[in-house]
């Protein structure tokens, strides 16, 4: 037998229907392989027993109707488990054991994928490199100095790196997108409201958003199908009929309307990033594809926008760590208040402290109007940009970053630099638009590069199509060479 | 507009971190530079724009007042980092 863990999750899939491997020999070459790869640093917990359990269980009764049939999943530990200890890579819920389940991973359970274990994200999901984590570095199996991005790099490398087939993240300002991006893999943030955020730890809920990221346009199809629906315990979950994403996958793009938008050839991006955008462009435009010069004026100040509303938001999500009810609490304390103070200080990290002040202060008595207020209308103005552009556009093609993975430690001691990283995904998440990021080539070192496909509110099947169109077009194959092992 | 560090110990103390005088200065370079970033938005006038304050089109539905679940008590116990039969314990707030 050929290793399966190779391949993607379509074709695994069909392994399993085709009974040419078992579900329990599936689950043991994954486990083989996540052991193998400690160095990564991908994993926080591992339920590998549990995962054997339902593997035997799946072939003891199988049911090959459902979308993932017997299939072992890791997810990123923001998605709370029942009884499988969630810790949102902080040291406050380092021995959080959930009682619930969300809806995103119970769906992934309905539709018969079962847990292999809990994947490292930055702390609160707040980063781009995944060096925020409490659990420490996440590396890029492209290279072994390098950030798989963040904040859901231990989603990006375990699946570049062959220990999940599949694997699901979060993107609040580009967690999905950029990691996606820097690991050669296939990441998509929904429609705001089209994944339920119940059970899912909050950082800024207006922006939260959960997605696939996949090796594949049609795995990223299969998993979007599995993991999105209406839930009523989500009050921002939209109510509409189930979508079947990848039976409906179409290439052909014949007559459709890409923007191009101007503003996002920023200053100082480097030509590698240029070069990807016209290859990109050709590709589509070779495809019967008609490209529009189209103009998002606003763009610029939606980072500046974005570092108002999402800590205002985490600074109000994050203060129910109190060490009262769950989570970590500090020892050394006289008093409540006393109490309170210090299980927040050792609880939090850097970033995660940063964010909440800047919160805090944007919120705070007196500067309200000139932060949060302010900040909410330029958001309308950034909505309004494309608003304007989707009706004359089916969608939008951009670079997803405007750099390959760095070095670790390269960002750390400025964090305004480390915020450049998502200029071109965060204006998405404020206009809560649906984004893909594809795989589309390789700077000079090797590194790979991706391009963002933005589409309308609720149409990811049209830039699942664009995407699997361009996928067959564009010949991209990542070099991994498992240095690690 | 610049943040000095009195006005980061004062927001510190609002969101209930406490923080040494390394930290504070650290926080005080950060957040200044962070904020010097933001200002950009002072370059826009937005006197005429609404605020956005849901990106959704539809307002949030109503749902039927009757309870869903409970008598779960010891689930919701169980996490706690100090508790009795009933209850959270906390340090001693009243005298």
């Amino acid at each position: 037998m050929s290793d399966l863990t190779n391949k993607n999750l379509k074709e695994i899939v069909e392994n399993i229907k085709l009974k040419k491997i078992s579900s329990l020999d599936l689950t043991q070459a994954y486990i083989k392989n996540i052991e193998g790869a400690k160095k990564l640093n991908t994993f926080v917990t591992t339920t590998f027993d549990q995962a054997l359990e339902k593997a035997k269980q799946f072939d003891q009764k199988p049911n090959y109707d459902q979308i993932l049939p017997g299939i072992p999943l890791a997810v990123k530990d923001l998605f709370c488990t029942e009884n499988v200890k969630t810790t949102a890579g902080s040291n406050i819920l380092n021995n959080f054991v959930p009682s619930y389940e969300s809806t995103v991973t119970k769906n992934l359970w309905d539709s018969g994928a079962f847990l292999l274990g809990k994947l490292n994200c930055d702390e609160f999901a707040m980063g781009s490199s995944n060096e925020t984590s409490f659990f420490g570095n996440v590396i890029n199996p492209i290279g072994d100095q390098l950030v798989p991005g963040g904040s859901s790099g231990g989603s990006s490398s375990a699946l570049a790196a062959n220990l999940t087939p599949a694997t699901i993240g979060t993107d609040t300002g580009g967690s999905i997108r950029q990691p996606a991006s820097f690991t050669g893999t296939v990441g998509l943030k929904p429609t705001y409201g089209l994944c339920s955020r119940w059970g899912i730890v909050a950082f800024a809920s207006s922006l939260d958003q959960a997605g696939p990221m996949t090796k594949t346009v049609t795995d990223c199809a299969i998993m979007l199908e599995a993991m999105s629906g209406f839930d009523e315990k989500d009050s921002t979950s939209i109510d509409k009929k189930k979508e079947f994403y990848s039976k409906n996958l179409k290439d052909n793009i014949k007559g459709l309307k890409i923007g191009i938008p101007k503003e996002y050839r920023v200053d100082n991006m480097p030509k590698e990033i240029d070069e990807l955008w016209e290859k990109g462009k050709k590709i589509l435009k070779n495809l019967g594809a008609q490209l529009i010069d189209i103009s998002l004026p606003h763009t610029k100040y939606a980072l500046p926008t974005y570092y108002i509303v999402a800590p205002a938001e985490a600074s109000s999500n994050l203060a129910r760590y109190d060490g009262v009810r769950y989570g970590y609490r500090s020892q050394k304390s006289k008093d409540l208040i006393d109490m309170y103070e210090n299980t927040r200080s050792e609880g939090f990290g850097d970033e995660v402290k940063r964010r909440i002040l800047i919160g805090t202060y944007v919120l705070s008595s007196g500067y309200y109007d000139a932060y949060y207020l302010k900040a909410q209308k330029v958001r309308q103005l950034i909505k309004k940009d494309f608003d304007n552009n989707f009706t004359k556009v089916d969608a939008i093609l951009t670079p997803s970053t405007p750099s390959s993975a760095f070095k670790i430690g390269e960002k750390t001691n400025d964090p305004v630099s480390m915020y450049l990283n998502d200029i071109f995904t965060v204006p998405v998440n404020l206009a809560g638009l649906p984004a893909l990021s594809l795989p589309a080539g390789v700077d000079k070192q090797g590194y790979p590069l991706g391009l963002q496909l933005i589409g309308k509110p609720l149409d990811e099947q049209k830039i699942l199509n664009i995407g699997y169109a361009f996928e067959k077009n564009c010949s991209f194959k990542n070099k991994i060479n498992k240095w690690w092992l | 507009m610049s943040l000095d560090k009195e006005k980061i110990k004062h927001v510190a103390k609002l969101a209930r971190i406490s923080l040494d005088e390394a930290k504070v200065n650290s926080l005080t370079k950060d957040l200044n530079s962070i904020f010097k970033f933001i200002e950009q938005l002072n370059e826009l006038n937005t006197d005429k724009i609404e605020p956005l304050t849901s990106i959704l089109n539809e307002s949030l539905r109503s749902r039927k007042d009757q309870i869903s679940d409970g008598k779960i008590r010891e689930k919701i116990l169980k996490n706690s980092p100090q508790k009795n039969e009933e209850f959270f314990v906390v340090p001693k707030v009243v005298e």
